[in-house]
């Protein structure tokens, strides 16, 4: 642990994206005031002064465009890392990231590449007005072409952007906002694994949950809860929604034989379902209860006053740890 | 025929052929004053081989070679006019109907039967030819084509007076197109970033069967100058403006003089598709209109007054037919794509979705290779 730094996950994106930067003049930052302002929540703050205007700089209101010239500028050869300031507002792009960006590589037959990434807060519990508290990688997720991540600790997002920057596969990388201020060790000395590793963060014997963003934290709080009543609960960061670690939910599940998915996003065809499916075709005889889901219910992202209500917490995944144990 | 009509637009060469240069528009003279005799003959040569493969491409599109054919023919003076104009290192960013364009600039013909067969979605290499893949979705490629103008900024290629390093980029839609909220943002973010970057609206007259009426309100050469970007008229049937006002605004741009709009006013003589029948939503009045302004037949009329005679009309029928031919016979060459193809390419980097599917898929096919045959008496 010698090179090791306690930060944010808000900063450790910030380090990360400046070791990129650092590392490839290609690499490009821009979006809604992310230049002087540092973005609204500082995540590119002082990159301005230290890459000046030509490499971060801000975009007019309109993700199309920021997408679409995201687009343009990786045919130049361009590495773009552009910010969505809210996931509610990556609607307006969302043509060019399905009908393009996803496409493009297999549209040119490989001539061209597309290292973009899509760096988007998400996520809710922050008691904000409509559109700034949501979860919307299932649409992503859903997209061949497009590859979707998300850290939950201030390492993984150190290292995880800069994977995403690496990749020549466009990326969206959510970042789970409440979560942002959340402190942590960073190891500067190499990566802990791939970006589409899913990590056992607490092992257990009895019951299984994955998980990812903003929800890994909850579930950590949940199994530790669950241990002072005596049940052992292995908890997964997933850290990739697309594409999904199978394999190692699957060993987990052979050794407990039971899964909880938990997630903020509304649980009706989203991530959570997938794992919830390929669980069931894989290890169909190790289990010994359905797969649960727990995530937030099948209504829009409410109100800020009901939004503890919508999204689950540890009691919400401990009823659903009861419900599973009981078969 | 509308009142758009009567706006004043740059026309070099009239109907009846005759070249002149109005002196409202003296500055585009200089660039037909440069060509040479080669170059008019360049232009109508391969005026009349876009002319001819639309034929040949709607006759496979009939006999079933072709899921769907898409007609530029009317809009060949727009296209090999402006296609000529676009310089060595510039790059262009089609919608989906600049079969003329991609013949300026060298595409084998067949890439694009290729993929209107439904052999593959395009497959060419834009980084080669310059000559980017077809965008279906309309608008989405002029933010392509804005972001690639934004890098060749970085780059340091606009501005320097030096034509074998500096570069423009050239984005082609349709009248329809403009209604896109893309390309909105495109003016906005070309005009912005001062970007060296040529907006080429070929204006059909329609959008399928809705014509430009129900896009705009104003004539489209305006519609970018509430974003910055200044706007030009011309004759879309008059090659020698298409050529002239684009060389001029593509030179200005690589000279740092930021984006610019050119609204060519043309007629999609035929359909918008295989799939339409324009007599639903337009008149043979109309029609025959714009017969009398058809741009190969303005520019033979111009060659031949230059003294240009027949033996070189009856080489461009020649070359036809062997284009045709050509065509015909690599069409029905085709076989179908290998399985493998709709797994390639979807990332450059592994995934284990697709390798899971490939493989699954393979084992799948292999299973029916040594399966008894079906359907007999036991």
């Amino acid at each position: 642990m010698s090179n090791t730094v306690e930060m944010s996950i808000a900063k450790a994106i910030n380090a990360g994206l400046r070791r990129a930067m650092q590392d490839n003049d290609k690499v490009l930052v821009f979006g809604q005031d992310v230049a002087q302002l540092g973005g609204v929540f500082r995540v590119t703050e002082g990159i301005l002064d230290e890459f000046g205007p030509t490499r971060i700089f801000n975009s007019p209101i309109a993700e199309a465009g920021i997408v679409g010239t995201a687009i343009g500028l990786a045919m130049r050869g361009y590495s773009s890392v552009a910010e969505i300031q809210f996931e509610g507002f990556i609607f307006p792009a969302f043509n060019q990231i399905t009908t393009q960006l996803a496409k493009i590589q297999n549209r040119s037959e490989g001539f061209l590449s597309m290292p973009v990434v899509i760096r988007v807060p998400y996520g809710g519990g922050i008691g904000a007005v409509e559109h700034h508290s949501e979860s919307p990688e299932a649409y992503f997720a859903h997209t061949p072409g497009l590859r979707v991540i998300s850290p939950s600790t201030p390492n993984d997002a150190y290292w995880m952007i800069q994977q995403a920057v690496a990749s020549k596969d466009p990326v969206l990388f959510f970042e789970p906002k409440r979560r942002y201020w959340q402190k942590g060790p960073v190891n500067l000395d190499g990566p802990p694994a791939g970006m589409h590793t899913a990590k056992v963060v607490r092992e257990g014997t009895q019951l299984t949950i994955a998980t990812y963003g903003p929800m890994v934290t909850t579930s950590l709080e949940a199994a530790a809860m669950a241990a002072e009543e005596g049940t052992s609960i292995e908890v997964i960061d997933m850290r990739s929604m697309a594409p999904i670690d199978f394999n190692t939910i699957i060993e987990s599940v052979k050794k407990t034989g039971h899964l909880v998915v938990v997630a903020e996003a509304n649980v009706n065809v989203s991530v959570a379902s997938e794992v919830a499916a390929r669980v069931a075709e894989l290890a169909f005889y190790h289990l010994e209860a359905p797969v649960i889901r727990v995530g937030g219910f099948d209504v829009p992202y409410p109100a800020a006053k009901l939004e503890e209500k919508f999204l689950p917490d540890a009691d919400r995944i401990l009823e659903a740890v009861d419900r599973s144990l009981a078969y | 025929m509308t009142s758009q009509d009567r706006v004043p637009m740059v026309q070099l060469l009239n109907p009846e052929g005759e070249y002149g240069v109005p002196s409202a528009y003296a500055e585009y003279g200089k660039y037909i004053e440069a060509l040479k005799e080669e170059d008019f003959l360049k232009f109508y040569r391969d005026m009349a081989r876009m002319r001819r493969f639309d034929y040949e491409a709607t006759a496979l599109q009939r006999q079933g070679q072709l899921g769907l054919w898409i007609p530029a023919i009317g809009q060949e003076a727009a296209q090999i006019g402006s296609g000529y104009a676009v310089g060595h290192n510039d790059h262009i960013f089609p919608s989906y109907r600049e079969h003329g364009v991609a013949i300026t600039h060298g595409i084998d013909l067949m890439s694009i039967l290729k993929m209107l067969r439904g052999v593959n979605h395009g497959g060419w290499n834009p980084d080669e030819t310059r000559f980017h893949l077809y965008a279906i979705v309309l608008a989405t490629q002029t933010l392509h084509a804005t972001g690639y103008a934004m890098g060749v900024k970085f780059d340091g290629k606009v501005g320097n007076g030096d034509l074998e390093n500096d570069l423009a980029v050239i984005t082609y839609i349709g009248d329809g197109a403009t209604a896109e909220g893309e390309a909105s943002e495109s003016f906005l973010f070309a005009a912005t970033n001062k970007v060296p970057l040529v907006y080429f609206i070929q204006n059909n007259q329609y959008a399928i069967s809705s014509p430009v009426a129900t896009q705009t309100t104003v004539p489209l050469f305006q519609r970018g100058a509430g974003f910055g970007v200044p706007g030009i008229r011309i004759d879309g049937n008059d090659v020698l403006a298409s050529y002239a006002v684009t060389k001029k605004h593509m030179d200005d741009a690589r000279e740092g003089a930021g984006p610019h709009l050119i609204e060519a006013l043309t007629y999609r003589m035929g359909a918008h598709t295989s799939s339409d029948d324009p007599t639903k939503y337009r008149s043979k009045e109309e029609e025959e209109y714009w017969k009398a302004r058809d741009p190969l037949s303005r520019l033979e009329k111009f060659l031949r007054r230059q003294g240009i005679n027949q033996s070189f009309f009856d080489e461009c029928e020649a070359a036809g037919e062997e284009l045709s031919a050509y065509v015909r016979s690599e069409t029905f060459a085709l076989g179908n794509p290998p399985i493998e193809n709709m797994f390639k390419h979807v990332y450059s980097e592994a995934h284990p979705l697709i390798e899971e599917q490939l493989a699954w898929l393979e084992g799948y096919e292999a299973s029916f290779e040594n399966a008894p045959e079906q359907g007999g008496v036991a």
